[in-house]
């Protein structure tokens, strides 16, 4: 495949539509006669609902319905849940609350009016007569049980779970140091720039529901929807349009998605809902959220014996779709880019009185990121080594891949040795930590943090996935030549529309402009899985490949076919099929005519064949329309489909460092540097790799300096604003030095392993790690996220 | 995030606003950028029958000088105080505030006069008109009335303002002689709000000593004050490092200090000094 796109910094084709304001996201689409929904949320993180008096609403003017509990009780569904685990308890999850609320934001009732104002003063003509209830809040009490949130279920423990592999008592027992630490990973706010938002119109002649919502799984959406409302799937057409961020938060299946569809079909008319910030701060899924205890041996030179990891995951009150399945994916990442030959997670997962937790933007691989990362500089700490050769000591040389790991993976391919390398000699590391000493001479104090992570990414084969781990496109040729590819990826900001094109580009010979990819609506999409767990490009892009190379090999037939030659001497190069030489000198032909003819209106031309050595890939796509001059034993048209199951998960790895400065008077972090080399194979356009990069940084800055979910110990939402969730801003993010080694993947064929998610993953250790480092003067040893300025400074006012 | 519902109404004159304004005092806000107001009106924090938009009164939006006055109208956005060539050459105090004070977005419509008026424990603009010593014009059915910056800011959201009065015009002597300004925040990383501010306003004698002190002080307490102790350490001395010190001690002295998720009142007090003595040193070298 030439690659005349393929690797090259192309810019995104989708964004002059989103600069210019002419993108359309959910509330950008104006149906007539749509009506509005507002919800009323519980105030309460635990109470039990002894009435609901709806009757003052419903006599405002305006007001068209209101729902509740009841109102759906036998007609909606439960909101689903995908992970299967044994033994797992899961709680009945209806739209709306029956008799009690489980958390401050669970929703009680839908206000439907005329406009939105109308139905948010209504929601507060709606009276509910709460019993409050003691909140189970922190995670290590709710294992306890002194209160249960689920009576049925007798305690607050949704399921208990060991995984991995080798005998960690001996391999603690084996080594010299043992060094345990507790740590705490921050629950956080996914908070996309744009919030959930669902527009529902049932049409009731055709019996047709056609539902537009912001998500990241159009697909499975439909499938899960059709589940709970009841309606046949082929009447159910879902349709994602511009979608403002995810994170993860939008890989999922949301009550309100349901009953907005729900509503539509009981009263014929569009319905329109979209979340303000409060409610996406409050009843949008949460990420992390772990309490755990790490237990790490090692020998004296820093070989790693084993690793146990017991952790409380605070799910929250409710499964939402991938819920349970969080902190399995923390077990599974747990031995890093190290050889560690005995590791064992033991998880704790529990109810508490907030909202759910599930996927954000790394799910659960952060997590484990940070734990393998902590006690990799707890053990350089221990043993007085630098934090960078304790890791080096530890890795998998670049000829021991496909490497097997204690928790039953299978690394794809990797050279974790030579990204480090690289970050330390951009970052300068031996002259750095000279001035970093010097400087703490001086009385500053300057970190230094290194973070070498793995990630597991292209989520992944079907074996491992609740609902298929493969992805499907579509290509065609039209009559015209233009090519449209469908992905069941539902690309969301990541920027497929532009790196689909490209690939399909080098790959067909065609000019880019002359691609449109299309996705994110299920009447026009084959049957898709969607876009999370850094998978579109692995997965999708290999579909979109394997499509192409499909329809190339009928297009060959086709060629052949018109040539009046075996397809065996066709070949094909720069979007032309062409005789091969000797071929075309025994044929008597000459170079090519462009076809020009006078063609009766309204009729196709007609490709001119006659005496020509070759044809370029769109005369054949009209050909293949016309369908006169095809090989008697080929269906008309050019297109293909094809569905791709990958045979593993990918590996993306790299090294991160960064470099802050610690005020000694105000405990101010400041950034100095920070380098970043990431390997994610292949790179189809790096300037949508650097973007991706650059976003996870940004989000681990945000999970190490500012960002927490706070509820306070009535299990109130303390941080329930924007005014009050401290997300980074530009100010806050020093220069980013980017690089890459480039290991290819031989999982697929594109080399492609994905990068979406390892910012988030690679980045934290990092940031947290120098912040340690600054203070090692103080002893300084571990400090939880996010590190406030006031914690440091303590620390640095407790040593006088 | 949905406002509760409300009139809108945008007055051609001053006059015209004092008198949709006395139709229904109570029931009434004035609207004058809307980065405080509109917010409390979204979480339904604030529920305003009425709104007077007065940001669209051009003739209220001015930096002038008259005689020995600064005179600024209320609604002069953070950006037209923070670009103004006039006070960065006679009252730099000014600018330096204004550009610390939230982003481009905000410093584009928020205003002088609606930052005071709302009265915010962790505004910005609080400081700084106590550090001048500011006086503010009232304007109200009954006529105009000025009141000296510090009487103006009663308690947390609350100030002088009368029912029925609006805030016309801010009123800062010019700095006479050898001075030095500054303004010194640790900004809340979501808000943007002081966590703690400081203003300094220092005139010098010719000997280099300080002549006055005029310090304010925001985010710390709940309503923005005049730190007297701190100031008096000051008079009459050279501002070395001790004596920056022993004032910059004594900035929150009898103050209830403020405490909330990201600063207890610990750290708050102590970040409090740290930013004091920033500000007395950053004033004391940009002296002239």
């Amino acid at each position: 495949m030439a690659t005349k796109y393929v690797g090259q910094r192309v810019k995104r084709t989708e964004d002059p539509r989103l600069i210019k304001g002419l993108a359309h996201y959910v509330d950008d689409i104006r149906l007539p006669d749509t009506l509005h929904v507002c919800f009323v949320r519980s105030i309460y993180p635990h109470a039990r609902i002894n009435s609901i008096d709806t009757s003052a609403a419903l006599a405002a003017p305006g007001v068209v319905a209101v729902y509740t509990g009841k109102d759906i009780a036998g007609k909606l569904g439960p909101v689903p849940c995908a992970s299967a685990l044994p033994d797992l308890k899961v709680p009945d999850f209806r739209p709306l609350a029956n008799d009690k609320v489980l958390f401050v934001g669970h929703p009680i009732a839908a206000v439907v009016a005329t406009d939105r104002y109308v139905a948010r003063d209504a929601v507060d003509l709606v009276m509910v007569d709460y019993e409050d209830l003691p909140a189970v809040v922190d995670v290590e009490e709710a294992a306890k049980g002194t209160t249960v949130i689920h009576e049925n279920f007798g305690d607050n423990i949704a399921y208990k779970m060991s995984s991995g592999e080798g005998d960690v008592d001996a391999g603690l027992a084996a080594a010299d140091h043992v060094i345990k630490q507790r740590t705490l990973h921050n629950r956080l706010a996914p908070i996309a720039m744009e919030p959930r938002g669902v527009l529902a119109r049932y049409f009731p002649g055709e019996e047709e529901l056609t539902v537009w919502s912001s998500t990241q799984i159009p697909h499975l959406l439909r499938t899960q929807l059709a589940l709970m409302i009841g309606i046949p799937e082929n009447k159910l057409r879902v349709i994602t349009p511009e979608v403002g961020g995810g994170f993860g938060s939008k890989l999922n299946v949301y009550g309100e998605e349901a009953l907005l569809g729900w509503i539509s079909m009981q009263l014929g008319k569009p319905v329109k809902w979209i979340e303000t910030r409060r409610e996406n701060i409050q009843a949008t899924i949460h990420g992390r959220g772990q309490v755990g205890y790490i237990e790490i041996g090692c020998k004296n030179d820093g070989t790693i014996t084993g690793l146990r990891y017991n952790v409380f995951a605070d799910l929250g009150a409710y499964h939402q779709l991938l819920t349970p399945a969080i902190p399995t994916l923390t077990g599974l990442m747990l031995s890093g880019a190290y050889k560690i030959p005995a590791i064992q997670i033991n998880i704790t997962a529990c109810f508490t009185n907030k909202m759910a937790t599930d996927a954000y933007r790394g799910a659960g691989r952060p997590e484990a990121t940070y734990i393998v990362e902590r006690a990799m500089d707890l053990v350089a700490s221990e043993l007085g080594v630098d934090t960078a050769e304790v890791r080096r000591r530890n890795f998998p040389a670049a000829n021991e891949f496909p490497f097997h790991t204690a928790t039953g993976l299978e690394y794809d391919s990797g050279n974790y040795e030579a990204a480090l390398d690289k970050a330390q000699q951009i970052i300068g590391y031996a002259k750095l930590r000279e001035e970093q000493k010097k400087a703490r001479d001086e009385g500053r104090l300057i970190g230094i943090g290194v973070s070498t992570y793995v990630e597991i990414c292209a989520l992944g084969p079907s074996a491992a996935m609740p609902a298929g781990g493969w992805e499907s496109a579509t290509v065609r040729i039209e009559p015209t030549g233009k090519v449209t590819i469908l992905t069941g990826a539902s690309p969301h900001g990541q920027g497929q529309e532009t790196s689909f094109a490209q690939i399909a580009a080098d790959e067909l010979g065609v000019d880019m402009n002359d691609i449109t990819v299309i996705h994110g609506d299920t009447g026009v999409v084959q049957y898709g899985i969607g876009t999370f767990g850094s998978r579109a490009t692995a997965v999708g892009g290999t579909a979109v490949l394997v499509a192409i190379q499909k329809l190339k090999e009928k297009a060959q037939k086709i060629a052949a076919h018109m040539l009046q030659a075996d397809a065996s001497r066709v070949s094909f190069e720069g979007g032309r099929y062409s005789l091969q030489a000797a071929t075309a000198a025994a044929a008597g032909t000459s170079d090519p005519v462009v076809p020009v003819g006078e063609a009766p209106a309204g009729a196709l031309p007609e490709p001119e064949t006659n005496g020509r050595s070759s044809l370029t890939i769109q005369e054949i796509a009209l050909a293949a329309h016309i369908a006169k001059e095809i090989p008697p034993d080929t269906e008309p048209g050019l297109s293909a489909t094809y569905f791709y199951e990958p045979k593993n998960f990918t590996f993306p790895f790299g090294t991160h460092i960064a470099v802050v400065e610690v005020d000694r008077e105000t405990g101010d972090i400041k950034f100095l540097r920070y380098v970043a080399v990431d390997d994610c194979g292949k790179v189809i356009n790096p300037l949508l790799v650097d973007g991706q990069v650059h976003g996870g940084i940004v989000q681990s800055i945000g999970q190490a300096l500012f960002e927490e979910v706070v509820y306070d110990e009535q299990g109130q939402l303390v941080t329930g604003t924007l005014m009050d969730y401290a997300l980074p801003r530009a100010s806050h993010i020093p220069n980013f030095e980017l690089d890459r080694t480039e290991t290819p993947s031989p999982v697929n064929p594109l080399g492609v392993k994905g990068v979406g998610e390892a910012g988030t993953i690679g980045a934290t250790p990092a940031i947290v790690g120098a912040v340690v480092d600054a203070l090692a003067p103080f002893g300084v040893k571990h400090l939880d996220m996010p590190i406030r300025p006031e914690s440091v400074w303590k620390i640095i006012n407790s040593s006088h | 995030m949905i406002p509760a519902q409300f009139d809108y109404h945008v007055p051609g004159t001053l006059e015209e606003a004092i008198n949709l304004l006395a139709q229904d005092p109570d029931g009434t806000k004035v609207l004058a950028g809307g980065h405080s107001l509109i917010p409390a009106m979204k979480l339904r924090l604030a529920q305003p029958q009425r709104l007077i938009d007065i940001a669209r009164l051009r003739a209220l939006s001015y930096i002038r000088e008259e005689g020995n006055m600064i005179l600024i109208g209320a609604t002069t956005t953070h950006y037209e105080l923070e670009s103004s060539d006039l006070l960065q050459n006679i009252c730099p105090l000014l600018p330096d505030c204004a550009r610390s004070i939230g982003d481009v977005q905000v410093r584009n419509k928020g205003t002088i006069g609606g930052s005071l008026a709302h009265c915010d424990p962790a505004g910005d603009w609080p400081a700084a008109a106590i550090a001048l010593n500011a006086d503010v014009v009232l304007a109200g059915p009954g006529g105009e009335r000025t009141v000296n910056a510090e009487d103006f800011f009663v308690d947390l959201l609350t100030t002088a303002l009368q029912p029925g009065e609006i805030l016309r015009e801010i009123r800062v002597a010019k700095p006479q002689g050898k001075f030095g300004h500054a303004y010194q925040k640790a900004p809340h990383p979501a808000s943007g709000f002081a966590v703690v501010g400081i203003a300094a306003n220092l005139t010098f004698n010719a000997d280099g000593s300080c002549a006055t002190a005029s310090i304010g002080v925001t985010g710390v307490g709940n309503k923005a004050y005049r730190p007297t102790g701190a100031e008096a350490v000051l008079v009459g001395k050279k501002l070395d490092d001790q004596t920056i010190a022993g004032a910059a001690a004594k900035i929150s002295d009898g103050v209830d200090v403020n405490s909330d998720l990201y600063a207890s009142s610990d750290y708050r007090q102590h970040l409090a000094a740290v930013h004091a003595a920033r500000a007395i040193k950053a004033a004391a070298s940009r002296a002239s």
